[in-house]
């Protein structure tokens, strides 16, 4: 879908093509494009999907599988920053509800069951929501700032993943368990169909209902909200709890993808890539309007960039400046004023050559 | 540089009188310990050995099983005093812990370095101390050697050796075509196991197609694979630096439609359980261990060290390697 919106360019005339390139999400979709294009030169069959063992197979898919666990934790991100608030504690809960999960499949007489397996994800998501409604509590009625707030989460919580797992890596054989992360449900990965599925009903709630503008409100400006009646804290209170039930589902899927429960490793910096996500998608950092689906955009981005490293064969050593580079390149693109000045310097280049203090 | 050997002699024993010095003025048992490591040299009698470890982390099952080695070895029936430390993958929490350790004035100090540079200040502050260090499982590169006593662990080229020929004494002749998962960019065991991995297999005609980092866990390992199968229809052999990104490269392998240990063959190095099970399911086809058990050398070593005996500057464990009929022997009586 997005390899259109390229091609559509060119027939719009000045004005359309204006509009299309000053919209918030041109450029984000642009990198994206530029990264499936750049994979596609070096593998040529990059974007074909074929049927395999009766589930769809191919490079797309692994794109949509691997970026499930991110899109989730995004998503509950988008919304806290939407009301003035970050969540760094993301990590650590995802950490917390694989080594839950695992842990008690681990001990459970039958780790094959259905319902063993259903009632670790109750027990997994049930703690990860409360861990939210903590967070949402320090912030919303104790008034800590929110980067305070969930700093705290974000120590302890690897900490707390560490001591249920007792430093290992917990292993387990699941076949249900490992449905979530690596199956199949009609021919789509079933991690995909979850987070995407998630994705849609909380942009249904936020766009076709007044949250989202409650949200936003707040996120502008919460005393003149609370002012105009809406009630500022059980909004911030309800979406960091999002955030947290959010990350622990995205846990679940990361844990079940590898079948181990790593509290190191699960879910390391997972809420760096989820803030760039969601500030490739424009929404800013000082909260008010969000952008679901450039959120979206910014999560397939990071996905696909990771997966470039490997197609195109980036040397390990420099994987991080290539990484660095993308992300600069994208949002320097998407700076009005930056691309004001590239514009202002083009038009004067003729008069007089300046140089641009950017 | 006699002389200069000589000026370093004796500023460490001025500050390590300083230091006696001020541990008397303070606290009882400070001074009983500090008292200890100077006195040690003729005695080593029947009191404790009190030692500082500080460990890299929890960050694997290998680490885990390293880590029980030296807790169930260093106990006070054994006739050690064991402060141990999880410095989280972070040099400066295991600076710290090591600071802490030579301000207790503990006999023995060892652990395993995060990463191999960066430690020849606090090293120093050991030495001028006088509290001997002993490192565990990784080096440390400091052009001067008297910092520590010895370093206790595996030989990570020659690991990457033995894997290599036994890739090479397999599957030489068939135009093998192998893409590797390398460990953690610029970590020792990445480096080395790479470098004695090519050694082995140069004039062979297996080729590396592709070489990439799964920072040794499951998952990166899992996602690298699944790029490589993209990328590549004709992959033969995969040489994993640790099992548990032989592990993750299974998953990928298995979710690409093809049988692990046949289709593609899979060599890694480590034999956690994990991976040892996979071996004996015939998913992997040959590991090198890479032993985990240092706790028994580092207590004889640590034993000498305070008795004032000779210890050998380097102490190579020995690794054994694995196909799957000798895993399928080896894990039911296998400690991790």
């Amino acid at each position: 879908m997005p390899a259109t919106t390229g091609s559509r360019t060119r027939p719009a005339g000045p004005t359309g093509l204006r509009n299309l390139t000053h919209h918030t999400l041109f450029w984000p979709v642009v990198a994206l494009v530029a990264l499936l294009v750049a994979n596609t030169i070096f593998s040529p069959d990059f974007l074909s999907v074929s049927i395999l063992d009766g589930h769809l197979f191919g490079a797309p898919i692994d794109i949509l599988r691997n970026s499930a666990p991110l899109l989730l934790v995004s998503l509950g991100m988008t919304l806290v920053i939407a009301t003035r608030g970050i969540d760094l504690s993301v990590g650590a809960v995802v950490a917390i509800a694989g080594a839950l999960s695992l842990s008690f499949i681990a001990t459970a007489p039958d780790p094959g069951a259905v319902s063993t397996v259903i009632i670790a994800i109750a027990i997994a998501l049930g703690l990860c929501l409360v861990l939210g409604i903590w967070n949402g509590f320090l912030v919303s009625v104790v008034g800590i700032q929110p980067i305070i707030a969930t700093l705290i989460l974000m120590t302890a919580g690897r900490g707390v993943a560490m001591l249920i797992t007792e430093g290992q890596i917990t292993t387990v054989t699941s076949a249900p368990f490992k449905t979530l992360g690596a199956g199949f449900w009609l021919g789509l990965p079933a991690a995909a169909l979850i987070a995407y599925g998630v994705y849609l009903i909380v942009a249904l709630i936020t766009r076709r209902s007044a949250l989202g503008m409650l949200v936003e409100a707040v996120g502008i400006n919460p005393s003149a909200s609370r002012l105009a009646g809406v009630r500022a804290r059980t909004i911030v209170w309800t979406v960091f709890a999002l955030s947290g039930l959010f990350s622990g589902l995205a846990g679940l899927i990361l844990a079940s993808n590898v079948m181990a429960a790593d509290a190191n490793n699960a879910g390391l910096f997972i809420e760096l890539d989820a803030i760039l996500a969601v500030v490739i998608g424009g929404t800013s950092l000082q909260g008010g309007k969000f952008s679901l689906s450039g959120t979206l955009v910014g999560v397939l981005i990071i996905t696909t960039l990771t997966l470039t490293v490997t197609i195109v064969g980036i040397s390990p050593l420099v994987t991080p400046l290539f990484k660095a580079l993308v992300v600069i390149a994208v949002t320097l693109l998407q700076s009005p004023r930056v691309r004001d000045k590239l514009a202002a310097r083009a038009r004067q280049r003729a008069a007089r050559p300046e140089e641009v203090a950017a | 540089m006699a002389r200069k050997m000589w000026m370093r002699g004796t500023i460490a024993a001025v500050s390590a009188a300083a230091m006696l010095a001020l541990g008397a003025c303070s606290s009882e048992p400070a001074s009983e310990e500090s008292g200890g490591s100077e006195s040690a040299e003729g005695s080593g009698g029947d009191e404790l050995i009190s030692i500082g470890f500080s460990q890299v982390g929890a960050e694997s099952g290998w680490r885990a099983a390293n880590t029980q080695s030296i807790q169930d070895t260093l106990t006070e029936e054994n006739g050690f005093d064991l402060s141990f430390s999880d410095a989280q993958q972070k040099q400066e929490n295991q600076i710290q812990a090591l600071r802490s350790y030579i301000q207790q004035g503990v006999d023995v100090l060892a652990f395993s370095p995060v990463v191999e540079t960066g430690w020849d200040a606090v090293l120093e502050e050991a030495k001028t101390a006088g509290i001997p260090v002993i490192l565990t499982d990784r080096a440390v590169d400091s052009e001067d050697e008297t910092l520590y006593e010895s370093f206790i662990g595996s030989d990570f080229v020659l690991e990457g050796e033995m894997a290599g020929e036994w890739a090479v004494e397999q599957y030489d002749g068939e135009g093998y075509k192998m893409v590797e998962l390398q460990g953690t960019t610029g970590s020792a065991p990445a480096i080395d196991r790479k470098e004695g991995f090519g050694t082995a297999i140069e004039g062979s005609d297996i080729e590396v197609i592709d070489s990439q980092t799964g920072n040794f866990t499951r998952t990166e390992g899992k996602q690298v694979m699944e790029g490589f199968l993209q990328k590549y229809d004709d992959i033969d052999l995969v040489f994993a630096h640790n099992d548990d990104m032989g592990l993750g490269a299974i998953e990928a392998i298995e979710a690409a439609g093809m049988t692990p240990g046949e289709d593609i063959k899979i060599i890694t190095i480590d034999a956690v359980k994990d991976g040892m099970q996979a071996l004996a399911d015939g998913k992997i086809n040959y590991i090198v261990e890479c032993n985990p058990l240092l706790g028994p050398d580092l207590a004889e070593v640590a034993q000498k060290v305070v008795a004032g005996e000779e210890v050998e500057k380097r102490i190579v464990v020995e690794d054994l390697a694995f196909d799957q009929e000798a895993a399928v022997e080896a894990l039911p009586d296998r400690q991790y």
